[in-house]
């Protein structure tokens, strides 16, 4: 069984300030972490493994500097990272980076199951992952909390819904997004982080994936980023005070001044 | 300070903090409290190939040394001693085996303990023998192509938790100090079974029992060495393992301080924080600089070790000595200028002060030490044909 897994490095949200005239994150002199939800997914794959056997390769876009990032993944007993790196994936949006990934994911040929964080904490958009399962043609699960691999080419996967839990069957190949509950994190062993601080680091280009220049980076983006800006503070506010009964007479009168229909 | 570390071993230090910071402060005061034994952390440790990092590769380790497993469990020594000893113990059981075990015996239980599956102990000390060894009562008597061990371990580090067993026993009685032998015992051997689990002052997280031998029939092959070797088995042991202990001081005597000099930064008292006071910078000043030179004692006496020199008593006894003693002061002083607060157990260094007494009592007291280091002075000197005079 193959399994890839995607990673993204965000600012350690812990540590974020907005510069107040760009409205933009200070990246500045903050550290970048792998994001968590990625690392649960990183730690199901290797659960995954530990179980039933599986090759994982762990799989980001983004600057050199992101090998660091794949470098840990290693560590913790990933098999194979691979990088995509290319001034033509600078700008993406989230279609763009979905393209990106899917093609790379493609390119492996034999995967079986691709794992994403349900969404990354710095953007919090939660559509890569649904975007590369459309873009490989292959069923998807999210909010997945527990993954069970049956030997029949399918797995079962508990999804976290607001009404429950869902149990789904699906086929291979596929991709699960997933939450905290599938499992803290593992820390490195030692044999991984020496053998991770050797390897050599796959990294592919756009020559590699061979992508329609059109459809990666800025390009390729449907969305654009024009202007940030913080909202405007609400000018009036109004608070309710007395008992309960009282204030629900109060916002009864509110409403009714304010002609919200029906009252 | 730069101790001109390899990649490897800042590895083992990047590592064991990461462990010690995410998976073992969190839980030491709740383990502490309710005394449990720290499975999930042996297990973590397990995971992180620590457990072999002094064993030899052809033997599922990690090959490295002496100094590569000070430096793992200094760390983890700064978040939990208690939980340190724990994993310590088990290398402490695995060098009788490590040292002086035939081919087979490594064979078997080696890659068992340096893959943290099963722990290892050591069984020494008894109720009437102590610092005096030689007043060990245990018997062990061959019986065909068995030992029958008779007796009692006391005090004894992972009782109960581990499943591979050091044990001294007596061969022959007649012999005196050289009618001890050592021999593997294993969890389940017939008529092997262990006391209750003591309650202690301090490294509560770790288990301390008694080991229970009534007629308790082992195949003969478990005999570490030869009949007769036990005292020079300890011994050698307690070499290897002293400069370990003293790491676990270096780790203690850190963690105090660092706790210490981040409330004095923050405490407020007459307008100031405290740390502004020479009362208590002469203190921390004091604690941070015995600190040091308890760690550079310890790296250079373990590196020293992996060398192999032929005469290691006198120095690994002075690294247990001094980092042990500079714990137990750094730790005390730490509850000083914390206060009322360091007395009360919201903060962690009320904790550690009990923690560190087991430093200058454990692996051979500290006035063990000093005569240790006191008959060597006499025969290293006894050797001299120069006078100072």
């Amino acid at each position: 069984m193959h399994i890839v897994v995607c990673i993204k490095q965000v600012p350690d949200t812990k540590n974020v300030r907005i510069d107040p005239d760009t409205h933009t994150l200070v990246r500045q002199g903050v550290e970048s972490i792998i994001n968590p939800f990625d690392m649960f997914a990183v730690e199901g794959a290797l659960k995954i493994k530990d179980e039933n056997g599986a090759r994982v390769t762990v799989l980001t876009m983004g600057p050199p500097q992101a090998a660091e990032a794949l470098r840990d993944t290693l560590g913790l007993g990933a098999d194979d990272a691979v990088l995509l790196s290319d001034r033509a994936f600078a700008g993406s949006d989230t279609w763009a980076t979905s393209t990106t990934l899917a093609a790379a994911v493609r390119k492996m040929g034999d995967v079986d199951l691709v794992i994403c964080g349900k969404q990354a904490v710095d953007g919090d958009t939660a559509q890569v992952g649904p975007e590369m399962a459309a873009l490989l043609d292959v069923p998807f699960a999210t909010f997945v909390k527990k993954i069970d691999v049956a030997r029949s080419g399918s797995i079962t996967v508990h999804r976290q819904t607001d009404e429950g839990t869902e149990v789904w069957k699906v086929q291979l190949p596929a991709l699960v997004t997933v939450i905290k509950e599938l499992g803290e994190p593992r820390v490195p062993s030692l044999r991984h982080k020496m053998r991770a601080k050797k390897a050599e680091i796959a990294v592919w280009g756009n020559s590699e994936l061979g992508l329609d220049p059109n459809s990666t980076g800025l390009c390729g983006s449907f969305t654009q980023v024009v202007r940030v800006f913080s909202p405007q503070r609400r000018g009036s506010r109004v608070q309710l005070e007395g008992s309960i009964e009282n204030q629900v007479e109060q916002l009864f009168q509110y409403l009714k001044k304010a002609r919200v229909p029906g009252l | 300070m730069d101790y001109f570390l390899t990649e490897e071993q800042k590895m083992i230090q990047e590592l064991t903090e990461q462990i010690a910071r995410e998976k073992i402060r969190p839980v030491r005061a709740e383990l502490d409290e309710s005394e449990q034994f720290p499975w999930e952390i042996m297990r973590i440790l397990a995971q992180a190939d620590l457990f072999g990092l002094y064993i030899p590769e052809q033997y599922g380790g990690m090959g490295g040394g002496i100094f590569e497993n000070c430096l793992a469990v200094e760390k983890l020594g700064a978040a939990c001693i208690g939980i340190a000893t724990s994993f310590a113990a088990s290398g402490l059981g695995a060098y009788p085996i490590l040292l002086f075990g035939s081919e087979e015996m490594k064979q078997k239980y080696l890659p068992q303990i340096a893959s943290g599956k099963r722990l290892a102990a050591f069984g020494l000390t008894e109720p009437g023998a102590g610092s005096d060894v030689s007043g060990i009562r245990t018997t062990a008597v061959k019986d065909g192509d068995s030992y029958i061990l008779n007796g009692s371990k006391q005090w004894i580090t992972n009782g109960g938790e581990s499943e591979i067993y050091s044990v001294l026993a007596i061969t022959d009685k007649a012999k005196g100090p050289r009618g001890a032998s050592f021999f593997v015992v294993e969890t389940g051997d017939p008529g092997f079974s262990f006391g209750k689990k003591e309650k202690k002052l301090g490294i509560r997280a770790s288990a301390t029992r008694e080991l229970i031998f009534q007629d308790c029939r082992i195949p003969a092959d478990r005999l570490i060495a030869k009949e007769g070797m036990g005292f020079v088995i300890a011994m050698k042991t307690f070499d290897k393992s002293r400069p370990g202990i003293g790491a676990l001081g270096v780790g203690l005597a850190q963690g105090a301080l660092d706790v210490a000099v981040e409330y004095a930064r923050k405490r407020v008292q007459f307008d100031k924080p405290i740390i502004s006071f020479q009362a208590i910078q002469h203190k921390l000043a004091d604690m941070a600089t015995k600190t040091e030179a308890s760690r550079a004692l310890i790296y250079s006496v373990a590196r020293y070790m992996d060398s192999e020199p032929r005469e290691v008593s006198k120095v690994a006894a002075m690294a247990k000595l001094y980092a042990g003693d500079v714990a137990m002061e750094v730790a005390t002083n730490a509850v000083q200028v914390l206060g009322g607060y360091g007395y009360m157990k919201d903060y962690p260094v009320e904790k550690m002060m009990r923690d560190a007494k087991i430093l200058q009592i454990y692996e051979g007291t500290n006035e063990i030490q000093r005569n240790i280091i006191g008959q060597e002075l006499n025969k290293e000197y006894g050797r001299l044909k120069e006078s100072f005079f």
